[in-house]
């Protein structure tokens, strides 16, 4: 996988994650140019679609459209459930996931992305395994939290 | 607010992240930014030394103002700081920074490198994998220094956690595309590969995407993961869906591994053991086979995720290209898809059968679809799945249903998408030419072409339409009628004018015989749309018109009035003027020789592969593309007469100096690659055998044809010798003839050769060679290949002696303007009068010694003999030593044999 966006049907970007080195200018040219893309389409048209050498695989969730860019011999449909995944990752960490979670938590969106992808590859696809490796950072947050609190 | 945080919870975070929310303008929203930059600044600047959580919140903060698309240059150092915290939270969000805004600072490279070196130290795993992650992320070329020797280690090391041999696998994957030349292959590429037999699922699925990306680099090192590939896959393929718990997903087992799984194996050939490959295939009959069953959920989720492993199957039954079986059961369940309610697979339907038309397998069984394929291009509402069903059609059409498939692509053109035309107006010329058996078929739908999608038709693909017609003189009367019917349409596209102006003044004289297209009416067209049209565009008119002079001789005055008006000659445009100038004087000087020779015939074009299909290769890929088909062409005119039309523009005429053509050399070989083989005839050996009667007429890398033959009178008789090569059987060798021939064994052992005898007869003169077509079975594949057999006019000669006097007598008898031809070319060779001795004998003609004035020149002397009737033939060839050019000139009582031996000749010296 090449990067994967996610952003909002006014055109917001919510979350951008790169997994080839891009020059800034040139990340946000393609930003643009993608969501024109893909909010120009219309709901029952295909989740596919060829963009300069890449293919695209998207997919809308409520208000937020799910972006991969992947190359031309990688897997359509099973990049489209790598979406899916990650979107039941995220609904299971926040419970019921919705735009203001990642946008308030947006840290935590890219810690359950990267404990999922890494270097653009699947790193785990148990549900279980992913949100162990988050859940275990929170505890341990909590803890620290929990001493802080005292000691004030 | 809404009150959504999990864990710590950086209140201040969330109040700046709502601040932004609610500004009402991009300066309300800039001017908050900046105050905050201001507080952060002045806090990592204070005296005071910030805790552990204030850093974090700032440091978070700054992030979140970079993600919004704001510039940042500060905070890193404080990042840094973050990474040695030994609170993981902190670390983490220090590893975030610094993957989301790497620096170059060499200073700031060295503390990270330095804070992941202690934590990859750490052995505790946790912070191993956020070291893990950082360097996946970056995956810049100094860390690749720093660690690329250290993680395979970690990654293979008995002790390792699984999470963290994930981490490691994901992670060398990563510095291997970066810096491939930093990972060096070791001891641990072998343990690597048995990381696929691991026991933890999430570590297989991880190493797999390693492992495949050095199989694909160095696919001997790697090659005992096939078969460790093919159980893994089978003991998935054949468990239960609940086997796997929590790799299962929505009843699928483990998906995302089996994808994988099929993928690496498409970086090898199929396995030679026979036992892996028998259970490999068995897993690809049971994908298949699932694919029948009724679903276990009704989700969404479970059929992609099903069909992803099915289409990933498909495709290594396609890259195998093997099993036919399977093949064939692959493209049955692809027209299933075809017709599928899901869009997504109806796309992906379309788009594996592409590869699966290539094959010669399953190429039959595709083209099955076609009316559900068309129907698709029809109706289909997306734009991208028409795309897909028209780059199906194109690469399911052959011989049998092209005049279907293109009927079809033009008739959607008319409606098609903007984006796509031009990429269909290519595709379509293309398939008419490749698949065109009868010409006048292929300029029809050239000019259907151009009449609706005029504005899609690039310069290729009219040039081409072009060279067609001047190279095939069956089609060029009905070229010439048609394009003037199509002119006559009271509004028609530029190219079309183009493409008319061409033609008639080529070949406007084969229709100025009906008076509804007398010359006179046949100018008066063009020149009505002469006032519409563009500068290069009128520029090509002004060079029909000089043609039409010499074609028409009756036009001469009309046209002279016509470029002498002001608004020719005084055109203030300099191309427009210089020829109406010039074409004026010429016309007005010149003799009628002299003019029958400047604006002779345009010789046919060198056979090269078709520009449309370079444009088309070229078309994806960045850049303009430049075309010098016309440019390159032979033009030596000038240099003989003198003329000189400076332009700036392709000159269609050829009055311009250009290098000169060189004979295509004697490929071997490259034919079996060539796209256009197939429709293409092979003549590149076709000329070689003029002036001579063995030798080889062809060869590739498995097949060798030889040549003998002797001619007496009006008849011959040929021996074709077919060699194999290769030490494999040739099968089904079958050879056919467009006249008659004794048939040839259909077997051709490795290392054997065949031999036919064809007996030949000549009838009548005739200008087009017989055809051979030779079809065989080389291992699986089955060649196909036509060649143009060697047998010219010439060949039936009879050499006549004669002395000077009647030489010169018998010349002036054959003086009527169709008797003679003549061409004027370059040197292809050197100008050794012995060679020129030599290939003129061979020609068949006598030799006259003494009887040209000038001793440079050539004479010779023949009468050709068929069956109808005898053919005197005087041929005169005037070398040009200085110049390099040849002047050739034929007069014979038939005037097609004139044109033909010309032709012949032209390209022999």
């Amino acid at each position: 996988m090449r990067f994967m966006l996610l952003f909002s049907r006014q055109g917001k970007l919510r979350l951008q994650k790169w997994y080839t080195a891009t020059a800034e200018r040139d990340k946000k040219k393609m930003v643009r140019e993608l969501m024109q893309v893909v909010l120009a389409r219309k709901p029952k048209m295909c989740s596919f679609l060829e963009w300069r050498d890449l293919k695209i695989v998207y997919k809308r969730y409520a208000s937020l459209y799910f972006c991969c860019a992947v190359e031309e011999q990688d897997n359509e449909l099973i990049t489209l459930e790598v979406i899916h995944r990650f979107v039941e990752l995220l609904d299971k960490y926040f419970g019921s996931v919705c735009e203001l979670d990642i946008i308030f938590n947006f840290e935590k969106a890219y810690f359950i992305l990267d404990e999922f992808l890494m270097g653009g590859e699947i790193q785990d696809t148990s549900k279980k395994s992913v949100l162990k490796a988050i859940e275990q950072a929170d505890l341990l947050q909590e803890v620290s939290l929990n001493l802080k609190h005292k000691m004030a | 607010m809404p009150a959504v945080s999990k864990g710590d919870g950086m209140r201040g975070l969330a109040v700046f992240i709502s601040d932004i929310r609610n500004c009402k303008s991009k300066e309300a929203e800039i001017k908050r930014i900046n105050k905050e930059l201001a507080n952060i600044r002045s806090k990592f600047k204070g005296d005071k030394a910030l805790d552990g959580y204030s850093k974090k919140k700032y440091v978070c903060k700054l992030l979140f103002i970079f993600l919004l698309g704001h510039d940042i240059d500060f905070g890193h150092m404080e990042a840094v700081n973050l990474l040695s915290s030994n609170k993981y939270t902190e670390k983490q969000i220090g590893y975030l920074f610094i993957s989301v805004l790497v620096n170059s600072n060499s200073e700031l490279i060295r503390l990270i490198n330095n804070a992941i070196k202690n934590d990859l130290s750490s052995r505790n795993p946790t912070f191993m994998c956020l070291a893990l992650h950082c360097i996946a992320n970056v995956g810049s070329r100094e860390m690749a220094e720093a660690f690329a020797g250290e993680i395979p280690r970690i990654l293979v090391a008995g002790d390792t956690m699984d999470s963290v041999k994930q981490s490691a696998a994901l992670c060398l994957l990563r510095l291997y595309k970066t810096s491939p030349d930093l990972v060096l292959m070791g001891e641990w590429t072998s343990r690597v590969v048995h990381l696929l037999n691991d026991q933890h699922m999430g570590v297989v699925t991880a190493a797999i995407s390693l492992i495949t990306c050095l199989s694909q680099k160095n696919p001997d090192e790697f090659k005992t993961c096939v078969s460790l590939a093919v159980s893994r896959l089978s003991r998935i393929v054949s468990s239960a869906s609940t086997d796997l718990q929590d790799y299962t997903y929505y009843f699928v087992p483990a998906p995302w591994l089996s994808c994988k799984l099929l993928r690496l194996l498409q970086c090898y050939p199929p396995p030679e053991d026979g036992a892996v490959k028998g259970r490999l295939v068995e897993c690809l009959e049971t994908i298949l086979n699932k694919a029948q069953e009724p679903p276990k959920s009704k989700k969404v989720q479970h059929s992609n995720a099903k069909n992803a492993i099915l289409f990933e199957a498909i495709s290594l039954i396609i890259h195998y290209d093997s099993e036919p079986n399977l093949l064939v059961r692959a493209c049955n369940q692809l027209g299933q898809f075809l017709q599928h309610r899901e869009t997504n697979l109806r796309y992906l339907a379309l788009e594996s059968m592409c590869t699966l038309a290539s094959s010669e397998f399953s190429h039959e069984a595709v083209k099955t679809h076609i009316e559900t394929v068309i129907n698709a291009l029809k109706t289909e509402r997306d734009v991208s799945v028409r795309q897909r069903a028209a780059d199906l059609l194109y690469a399911m059409c052959d011989r049998s249903n092209a005049k279907q498939i293109v009927a079809e692509m033009l008739s959607y053109l008319e409606t098609a998408d903007y984006s796509i035309r031009e990429e269909m107006v290519l595709k379509v010329a293309i398939l008419a030419e490749k698949y065109a058996v009868d010409y006048s078929w292929y300029v029809d739908t050239i000019l259907n072409l151009i009449r609706i999608a005029g504005d899609y038709v690039s310069e290729e693909v009219w040039y081409r339409v072009i060279q067609i017609v001047i190279n095939r003189d069956d089609v060029q009367g009905y070229a010439a009628k048609t394009v003037f019917e199509a002119l006559q349409a009271p509004a028609c596209h530029e190219n079309m004018v183009k493409v008319g102006g061409y033609i008639l003044g080529e070949f406007g004289n084969l229709i100025a015989g009906d008076p509804r297209s007398s010359p006179l009416v046949q100018f008066n067209l063009l020149h009505s749309k002469f006032h519409l049209c563009s500068v290069p565009t009128r520029a090509l008119l002004l060079s029909a018109y000089i043609k039409f002079i010499n074609l028409f001789p009756e036009t001469k005055s009309t046209i002279q009035e016509v470029l002498r008006s002001d608004s020719q000659i005084r055109n203030s445009d300099v191309e427009l003027q210089q020829r109406a100038v010039e074409y004026l004087k010429l016309s007005s000087i010149a003799s009628t020789d002299v003019l029958a020779t400047v604006l002779e015939e345009m010789p046919p074009f060198p056979e090269r592969e078709s520009s449309i299909l370079a444009k088309l290769k070229k078309k994806k890929g960045p850049g303009a593309v430049s075309n010098h088909l016309l440019k390159t062409r032979k033009a030596c005119l000038t240099d003989i007469k003198g003329i000189s039309t400076p332009s700036p523009s392709a000159d269609l005429l050829g009055l311009r100096a250009g290098p000169p053509v060189t004979a295509a050399a004697p490929s071997a070989g490259s034919l079996l690659v060539d796209v256009f083989s197939e429709a293409g005839v092979n003549d590149d050996g076709f000329l070689r055998f003029v002036c001579k009667n063995n030798g080889v007429l062809f060869e590739n890398q498995l097949l060798q044809i030889g040549i003998k033959s002797e001619y007496r009178q009006n008849l011959g008789r040929m021996y074709l010798f077919y060699g194999n090569k290769t030490s494999v059987q040739f099968v089904t060798f079958t050879t056919t003839l467009n006249v008659q021939a004794k048939p040839v064994e259909p077997l051709i052992e490795g290392g054997a050769q065949v031999q036919q005898v064809i007996n030949i007869e000549c009838l009548t003169d005739f200008s087009d060679a017989p055809l051979l077509n030779i079809k065989f079975r080389y291992g699986g594949a089955l060649q196909n290949l036509t060649l143009k057999l060697p047998v010219t006019i010439n060949k039936f000669f009879q050499p006549t002696e004669m002395a000077s006097h009647d030489f010169f007598q018998r010349w002036k008898q054959l003086s009527l303007p169709q008797q003679e031809a003549q061409k004027i070319f370059k040197a292809n060779h050197a100008m050794d009068t012995e060679v020129l001795k030599a290939k003129l004998l061979g020609l068949g003609m006598a030799l006259l010694e003494n009887v040209d004035p000038n001793p440079e020149n050539f004479v010779c002397a023949g009468v050709i003999q068929t069956k109808a009737q005898q053919v005197g033939s005087l041929l005169r060839l005037e070398p040009n030593a200085q110049a390099q050019m040849y002047r050739l000139t034929v007069r014979s009582s038939k005037d097609t044999v004139s044109k033909r031996l010309c032709e012949l000749l032209a390209e022999q010296f």
